[in-house]
């Protein structure tokens, strides 16, 4: 605005204009720097979320939705048991998961970090990690369904060494494959953040706490674990949020015997019930946001990034 | 581009090249045009720019086949890209992205859906020259004079509107067809023969608790539903007034039972797409349950036993048919008509009669079968020599009989049809509580 202002007036009061601008300048850059973010953010995050929000008042039919403001979504989800039992499902599959990968990737970024001594083998083991990544998710969970099943490779093997005399049914289809396919696809969201808050820990803490007399326990749970959290907290976030929106693991893993949001969310979606699977998406997102929010209560990560 | 700018160059010793490469040019243009306009049968259009013309085509998968896109480039001159997605998906699309197709083929309780949202335009009868020998279970709603009208979404009862800018579906046979059968099926259970050791003749066998931990349901709401009434019609415990449009009070007893034998562990999984099916079928997870045609096929060409086993209560049938989209006008309009008057001139059909489907216009079709193919699809007898699929695999050796026997035999046992019922928003809801429980 001052810009216009200042072109209105003559030449004469052109040099102050300048001196002016170049003080400016300093003000507005960081808002044009910050910009291109704020826009992106806008158009593809903050409009299609209250887009959302808008048509989850809306009503419908078998085929179309009507713009309106109705409430009967909201009472229809929250009254229904059915939510209530796939909530309690879902965050069931979220609290296992997050438990055993934070086990899994806590133990084996303590062995990269301070069991592996040469920055080299860091780095290979590392990538190792990563290797079940380089196929795809679908992929690495449908491999599990030929080697789970009634007459799968777990099986039979355990069938012909006579461990077992009738194939295990809980292999496949229930809620044990689905934890595992969950853990399996996971487990590195966990390690990566862990693995990058030790190897942050200056090892002379570590040093001072064995001159001090700590046992390795009491330097693990005292030291360590402290200084980790910002790591657990990242990769917690990660896993949690991943679990809490997944439908396709649920849906092939329990062999559609169970359900998740996000499966009772495409199942809405696919018939045409958009309203229904908003209000549920709103209320989705409204949970995960607390879980987050809780998670970020309890570990501060912003004082140790 | 080339061609044009190299003789530009006048006097070098590349011209001869280049007028090379020009004439051959020409030469294949010339002969694509001749081969285009040739073969065809119907010489209605002779318009040329009717190669021009791309009509998109999309569906479900069991009848957006290549082979057909490719035959009618060959035919008729003009391209049909093809979109496959699933039941859901395509009414979705339909209904909410109109411009996004020309031509939509869907099943008839889609078309329920569709149709009145205003979206399709419906076709001529005049124009089709096959009307009178389409079979008149799309018509009538009964495959001979005496034969029973079955429940459900029949197609005759959504397969005509009033008039031609219409939306309302006609009570009787009007000039104005809103789709146009191509492929239908009566479906039953599958079953593995050698893992089930009995004969299974009825539909409450699939909650027989022999087969705990070994049946299977399909996930697909609208059309599950109607098996789970198939098998609690069959137990006894429930008397349908239709069961292609139950009320509340059905839906919940129905509900109520499958849920009972869920929790019992009936269940080994709920499939949702075709090849979730094949394989629990032959992994042997699954020994006895809801079955596609093809799926069936599938299994058997691993060369493990299954049979589409017809049962004492009848067939759960559907029926696809090919709709135009409100928006198509002018050459492309023609060019669907004509699209259209081909896929009933025969190839089409016995195309699919050869996958084990059935066409709307059985007499054209038989003319492009043999006689020993006609005799084992159509008419349920021993296979006199081996039975190719239309990629020529072999999918019968000879003396394999039909499962379930002659056309008449399958499509005259029809109990219901596919459907979307008036409580639809309400069975939907009860559906996923059954899923979730």
């Amino acid at each position: 605005m001052t810009l216009t202002a200042e072109t209105s007036r003559p030449s004469a009061t052109a040099a102050a204009g300048r001196v002016r601008r170049v003080r400016l300048l300093p003000r507005v850059a960081p808002y044009l720097q910050a910009a291109p973010l704020t826009v992106t953010l806008l158009l593809f995050l903050l409009v299609p979320i209250l887009t959302i929000v808008a048509v989850s008042f809306w009503d419908y039919d078998s085929v179309r939705i009507y713009p309106d403001f109705v409430l009967t979504n909201y009472t229809e989800l929250l009254t229904s048991p059915v939510t209530w039992k796939t909530y309690l499902n879902t965050l069931k599959y979220a609290v296992l998961t997050w438990a055993i990968t934070l086990g899994i990737g806590f133990t084996v970024a303590y062995f990269l970090a301070f069991h592996v001594r040469s920055t080299t083998w860091q780095m290979v083991l590392f990538l190792v990690c990563t290797i079940p990544f380089w196929t795809s998710n679908i992929i690495r969970m449908i491999s599990w369904i030929p080697f789970l099943g009634r007459n799968g490779l777990l099986n039979s093997s355990l069938i012909s060494a006579g461990i077992i005399d009738q194939p295990l049914e809980f292999l496949l289809f229930s809620d044990f494959s689905v934890v595992l396919a969950f853990v399996h696809l996971y487990a590195l969201f966990m390690v990566v953040p862990i693995f990058n808050s030790m190897m942050r820990i200056d090892r002379a803490l570590i040093e001072a706490a064995r001159d001090g007399g700590a046992s390795a326990a009491q330097t693990l749970w005292n030291v360590i674990l402290p200084l980790t959290k910002p790591g657990i907290a990242i990769g917690s976030i990660f896993v949690v949020t991943l679990v809490m929106g997944d439908f396709i693991t649920v849906r092939l893993m329990s062999g559609g015997q169970s359900a998740s949001i996000g499966l009772m969310i495409a199942n809405e979606i696919s018939l045409l019930q958009y309203p229904a699977a908003a209000a549920n998406a709103v209320v989705l997102l409204a949970v995960v946001l607390i879980m987050v929010v809780a998670m970020l209560r309890v570990v501060d990560i912003r004082k140790e990034l | 581009m080339t061609d044009t700018r190299t003789p530009s160059k006048s006097a070098t010793p590349s011209t001869g090249v280049s007028r090379r490469t020009l004439l051959k040019g020409s030469a294949a243009v010339a002969g694509a045009a001749v081969g285009s306009g040739a073969i065809t049968g119907f010489p209605t259009i002779w318009a040329q720019n009717i190669k021009n013309v791309t009509l998109r085509q999309f569906g479900t998968g069991v009848s957006n086949l290549n082979a057909v896109a490719d035959k009618v480039k060959e035919d008729l001159g003009f391209t049909l890209q093809m979109t496959a997605l699933d039941s859901d998906a395509v009414t979705q699309r339909a209904v909410t992205q109109p411009k996004s197709y020309d031509i939509a083929d869907i099943e008839y309780w889609i078309g329920k859906k569709v149709f009145p949202a205003g979206v399709m335009q419906p076709m001529d009868v005049k124009k089709i020259k096959n009307f009178d020998k389409i079979v008149p279970i799309f018509i009538t709603g009964k495959l001979t004079p005496d034969s029973a009208i079955a429940q459900g979404t029949a197609p005759h009862t959504v397969g005509f509107v009033e008039g031609k800018d219409s939306t309302k579906f006609a009570k009787a046979p009007t000039e104005w067809m809103t789709l146009i059968p191509t492929i239908y099926n009566a479906d039953t259970l599958g079953i593995r023969p050698d893992l089930v050791g009995r004969p299974i003749s009825s539909w409450k066998d699939l909650l027989d608790p022999a087969f705990k931990g070994k049946a299977s349901l399909l996930n697909i709401p609208s059309i599950g539903i109607m098996d789970a009434a198939m098998v609690c019609e069959a137990m006894g415990e429930i008397k349908y007034g239709d069961k292609g449009n139950m009320t509340k009070e059905e839906i919940d007893k129905t509900l109520k039972i499958m849920t009972d034998a869920k929790k019992a562990g009936q269940f080994r999984a709920f499939w949702k797409t075709f090849d979730e099916s094949v394989n629990l079928m032959s992994s042997g997870e699954v020994i006895i349950q809801s079955m596609w045609s093809p799926a069936v096929a599938a299994v058997r060409a691993k060369g493990i036993q299954c049979v589409y086993q017809p049962l004492k209560e009848g067939y759960r049938a559907w029926g696809g048919g090919l709709g135009i989209a409100k928006h198509l006008s002018g050459l492309e309009l023609d060019a669907a008509y004509e699209y259209i008057n081909w896929y009933l001139s025969g190839w089409v059909g016995a195309y699919l009669n050869r996958q084990g489907y059935y066409s709307a216009v059985l007499d054209t079709a038989k003319q492009h079968m043999s006689p020993e193919e006609w005799a084992f699809w159509m008419e349920g007898q021993p296979a006199k020599a081996d039975i190719l699929s239309p990629e020529g695999k072999v999918m019968e050796k000879a003396g394999a009989v039909r499962d379930g026997g002659s056309f008449q035999e399958r499509m005259g046992r029809v109990a219901c049809w596919n459907a979307v019922m008036d409580e639809d928003r309400y069975m939907v809801r009860k559906w996923n509580e059954f899923i979730a429980a």
